[in-house]
């Protein structure tokens, strides 16, 4: 009767850990990444600059990915576009630099570590604020 | 006894699980300027007083192509070019190692076999005439077991590299390298 006992909970457990599993397990959803609130996570990887220097900008970019030991992969001035890893650390981001407005440019910045994406605030304040340094200019929030 | 090795091996499981689903943000401070970053900027960058970045950028591709790179990007509007090399990366020591310790330990012991490098060269122009203009490389590798299995990433930060790779540089520009 005990070893009834024993064994109904060691099964318990076990499809417990099935359930884990089978919650990891989630695949195809990945492809638009709808976890998570996409106008709350562009507001995190996003700072409008006080410049229309799309150039200047976008050298500022690659340096500051330089001092954080990237690698640059790609860059297109023309799109405004720029990839780059960091293979030490398992990362790859992408960077877009776009007008807004008359005076501003728009610079997003978003994350991948390892086969997740980053959501975490903490890595995109980081980023600005050594970019905000190459730029000698504020970044600014944008809704 | 046998039960409770059960449901201690079952629940290390769910641990095991549920740390895995939750592994997914990187560390705070990752895309945090570091105090060795400045340090490594000084390695990696010379300033040369010309006005021609394209020919600067050029001179980067035939002297990352003499030393066995394939060019892989280049973007001259924005001074970027990246080039990388696949070679192989045994090692006679550490296969001795691997030997020495599959015959101790009766399991096979990975080595690693191969492995890809990456050179990334970026030119910036000093000041607002743009007279000079300043060149950073940076070189990193990725290294793989013979199970295809990456053992190893990391940046190249041994200053010699640099100095050699800058050396060739000033020769091929007939430009003096100047530290910034």
């Amino acid at each position: 009767m005990k070893s009834n006992k024993g064994r109904r909970r060691s099964l318990t457990l076990l499809f417990l850990v099935a359930m884990l599993v089978a919650g990891c397990a989630t695949t195809h959803d990945r492809l638009l990444d709808m976890d998570t609130s996409q106008v709350q996570l562009r507001s995190v990887q996003t700072r409008a600059f006080d410049t229309t220097d799309k150039e200047k900008t976008m050298r500022a970019v690659i340096a500051t990915l330089q001092d954080l030991d990237f690698i640059i992969d790609r860059a297109d001035l023309t799109l405004g576009v720029l990839s780059a890893t960091k293979a030490s650390a398992m990362l790859r981001v992408t960077v877009t630099v776009r007008p807004r407005g008359d005076t501003q440019l728009m610079v997003r910045i978003n994350a991948q570590h390892g086969l997740n994406p980053v959501t975490d605030p903490k890595p995109y304040q980081n980023f600005f604020a050594a970019l905000e340094r190459a730029m000698f200019l504020e970044a600014h929030q944008v809704d | 006894m046998l039960h409770f090795t059960v449901r201690y091996t079952t629940l290390l499981f769910c641990v095991v699980c549920l740390m895995a689903c939750m592994a997914k943000n990187i560390p705070e401070e990752a895309l945090a300027l570091k105090q060795e970053s400045l340090q490594q900027r000084q390695i990696q960058t010379r300033r040369f007083e010309t006005a021609d970045e394209a020919r600067i950028l050029a001179a980067c591709a035939s002297l990352l192509q003499d030393i066995g790179f394939s060019i892989d990007e280049t973007e001259i509007k924005l001074g970027v070019l990246t080039a990388s090399k696949y070679r192989s990366a045994q090692d006679g020591k550490q296969i001795a190692a691997a030997v020495v310790l599959m015959v101790l330990l009766g399991v096979p012991i990975p080595i690693d076999t191969s492995q890809t490098m990456t050179a990334s060269v970026v030119t910036r122009p000093i000041g607002e005439d743009r007279k000079y203009y300043a060149v950073r490389v940076t070189f990193e590798r990725i290294v793989y077991d013979d199970r295809g299995l990456i053992s190893k990433r990391e940046s190249l930060t041994d200053p010699r590299m640099y100095q050699g790779f800058f050396e060739k540089l000033s020769k091929a520009l007939f430009l003096e390298a100047h530290e910034i």
